[in-house]
């Protein structure tokens, strides 16, 4: 019964909306702030490739679209379904090494790409039903401490098997000519720009972010992510209504697995090249866990925001922190502390206090702010 | 208060049946080994190595175990303790480097002593200001546990690249725990001895605490029924932050081992073999201190039998057994009841 009032009550308002209802999934940002800073990062992301020159930031542009994606299907986990995983660069990981082992094994054309993130994905649905079927059933506590295990296993696996992998030297790889920087589309520079195969590459990583964003964004907004969230709250009483707590859940990280893999595939197309540490380093982890809580869990939005804010501060903060920390130097202790390699220190302190004193994270704020003005 | 456990009733309670089980895998496991890897010494060799990387790790693991039993918390900063205590064998090693150097048993082994006491000092009040700041806010809530703890893991791994410096520091076993017993074909390195004895003292101690003395008691009991103990009148929140305590010191006995077993530090050698840590109290049944000793031996020889009988299926043969340890036992060997 509650099965079939859900979905009604949710076309009611998805009627009234309009297109921007529609796309969104009716998950408005709800904070003038918000969606302002959220409509800059869009359309700055939009336009990158001519607004700045030099390859830099676009790279930053790409990575930025590679990690909301990244961010926003680890926050379908630790956000709306309240477990927490340490094995999504795992997936990351084998949405890169599938793409790059196809791309280097058959050859530079879209076939691979595909037969590559195919073979990808579904690596990645089974691992992460298998995972999650093995120790959802118990308890949820087990799933972290089980991923944590199992993605350490396979990190140490993509190193080791390195006749398959590369080992830690990862892969390098040819692209299809249509993403190389000698294709041309047009023959006249775009709006005093030179549209090459990179121009290319870096809408693919664009669109394909946005729209696995958007999808992720209207799942988490449908029955589904309504039960998943019912879970969240109350585990006992979901299971008491009739739904199966594991299913969902399975389910859940399945998803947030699939979307991990094509960030990963992503990220590999624009870099050319797969390694460990550019997609399975425990690292990495920590930073995605860091973005989702910071942002805001169960926001999706703060995917955008903290990614966008992280990604900007690992390429230009540390240069900051370098200077003050030279500035310093004359005192004991102080350097070590701004020193560049320990904005970690600062991020995780940052952590702490946001767990504790703003759940919602960013967003969260942004949110609370304007329902106290109005 | 204490007077009305006196009832005639006491011998009419069932008797705990031990789970023989699990107990006998371990056996069964070595002599089933004995047969595919041939010849009886390496075999022994291979055994003994075993025993000592389960002794580490179950070092390493207890206190997490036990902390989760009593307390319903999951520590995933557990592993910054067992780098602290590594780190900690510094401040005994820098001043005292003689005593490393000499060719004596008695002053080498007092050095390993007094690295083990430094260790667990650090450890132990750096675990009583972490339960209170970090995870004394986040009880009863696993999702902001592991969050909260995760978060003061990275805080305190970048403290120590802080104060230590970031890039890995050598140490050196003491002169005398060098190199290995040779007995005929068998080999058998000294730390590892020492290792399993140091291991097999403190599950013994621990058993002993857990089971003869009335601290003992009161920990089971809360581990079984916190409220009841709390209606009975004691300070369960005491035991709390004494058993956090212990667990960190645990971990810092632990990552001395596992420091002069590496013999390089690093502020994440604790996060890297968290990993075994969690498996083996998985495989142990969360919360269970037997089955954490059962799970970390059982974990570190099939380690080294497929390590030598397969060297590639090794790398993944931990997680071969905490699945097929799952499927037959889905809570873990020794499954503790309340949870």
């Amino acid at each position: 019964m509650t099965a079939t009032s859900i979905p009604a009550l949710f076309d009611e308002t998805r009627v009234r909306g309009g297109f921007l209802q529609g796309l969104l999934s009716s998950d408005l940002p709800r904070s003038r702030v918000l969606s302002f800073i959220l409509l800059a990062i869009l359309a700055i992301l939009a336009a990158t490739p001519f607004l700045f020159s030099g390859s830099q930031p676009l790279s930053t542009a790409a990575k930025i679209c590679v990690f909301i994606v990244l961010v926003a299907s680890y926050d379908l986990l630790l956000g709306y379904s309240g477990i927490v995983s340490f094995a999504h660069t795992m997936f990351f990981g084998i949405g890169g090494y599938g793409v790059a082992i196809a791309l280097e094994r058959l050859g530079a054309s879209w076939t691979s790409v595909a037969v590559g993130l195919a073979a990808a994905l579904v690596l990645s649905a089974l691992l992460a039903a298998a995972i999650g079927l093995l120790s959802l059933r118990v308890r949820a506590i087990f799933f972290s401490m089980i991923t944590l295990a199992v993605a350490s296993a396979v990190a140490v696996l993509a190193s080791q098997l390195s006749e398959i992998t590369g080992g830690e030297d990862g892969l390098s790889f040819q692209l299809p000519f249509e993403l190389r920087p000698a294709f041309r589309p047009l023959s006249e520079p775009l709006f005093g720009v030179t549209v090459n195969g990179r121009v290319v590459a870096y809408y693919l990583v664009f669109f394909v972010a946005l729209g696995v964003f958007l999808l992720l964004l209207r799942l988490v907004n449908s029955p589904f992510g309504r039960v998943l969230q019912a879970i969240r709250e109350n585990e006992f009483r979901a299971e008491a209504l009739g739904y199966r707590v594991v299913a969902y859940r399975t389910a859940a990280s399945v998803i947030s697995a699939l979307a991990a893999a094509v960030a990963g595939a992503l990220i590999a197309l624009w870099l050319r090249y797969n390694g460990p540490d550019t997609t399975l380093s425990f690292s990495i982890m920590i930073d995605i866990l860091l973005m989702v809580v910071i942002g805001g869990m169960g926001t999706m939005y703060g995917a955008v925001i903290s990614a966008t804010l992280f990604v900007l501060a690992q390429s230009y903060l540390q240069v900051l922190m370098e200077a003050g920390s030279t500035a310093l130097s004359g005192v004991p202790i102080l350097p070590n502390l701004i020193h560049p390699d320990r904005w970690l220190l600062w991020l995780g302190a940052l952590f702490i206090i946001s767990v504790y004193a703003f759940p919602g994270g960013i967003v969260g704020r942004l949110r609370q702010g304007r329902s106290s003005r109005a | 208060m204490t007077d009305m456990a006196e009832p005639s009733s006491v011998s009419e309670l069932p008797i705990t049946r031990t789970d023989w089980l699990p107990l006998a895998l371990v056996p069964a496991l070595a002599l089933l080994a004995l047969p595919f890897i041939g010849s009886p010494s390496s075999w022994v060799t291979l055994t003994v190595a075993g025993l000592a990387m389960g002794m580490m790790i179950f070092l390493m693991a207890s206190g997490l175990t036990l902390v989760f039993g009593l307390m319903d918390i999951i520590n995933f900063g557990h592993g910054v303790f067992i780098s602290l205590g590594a780190y900690a064998t510094l401040l005994v090693l820098g001043p005292l480097a003689a005593w490393g150097q000499a060719d004596s048993v008695a002053l080498n082994l007092t050095l390993l002593g007094l690295c083990i006491v430094a260790a667990m000092a650090v450890t132990g009040i750096v675990g009583a200001v972490f339960e209170r700041v970090i995870v004394r806010p986040v009880y009863g809530s696993h999702l902001k546990q592991i969050l909260v703890t995760m978060g003061g893991l990275i805080v305190a791994e970048q403290a120590i690249h802080a104060i230590w410096g970031a890039s890995p520091i050598p140490i050196q076993l003491p002169e005398t725990l060098r190199g290995a017993f040779v007995l005929g074909d068998i080999v058998m390195e000294r730390f590892r001895v020492v290792a399993v004895g140091i291991g097999l003292l403190v599950f013994i101690a621990m058993q002993l605490v857990l089971n003869r003395t009335r601290l003992g008691l009161l920990i089971r009991a809360g581990v079984e029924n916190p409220e009841m103990v709390e209606a009975l009148g004691y300070r369960i929140r005491r035991l709390f932050v004494s058993v956090f305590v212990a667990g960190s010191a645990l971990a810092g006995l632990g990552g001395v081992m596992w420091a002069f077993y590496r013999q390089t530090l690093t502020a994440s050698m604790g996060m890297e073999v968290m990993v075994l840590v969690f498996i083996v109290i998985i495989i142990g049944g969360l919360g269970s201190v037997g089955g954490c000793f059962v799970g970390s031996i059982l974990v570190a020889l099939v380690a080294n039998y497929v390590g030598f009988l397969a060297p590639k299926l090794a790398l993944i043969s931990n997680i071969l057994v905490m699945a097929l340890v799952l499927i037959w036992r889905p809570q873990g060997l020794f499954p503790v009841a309340r949870r």
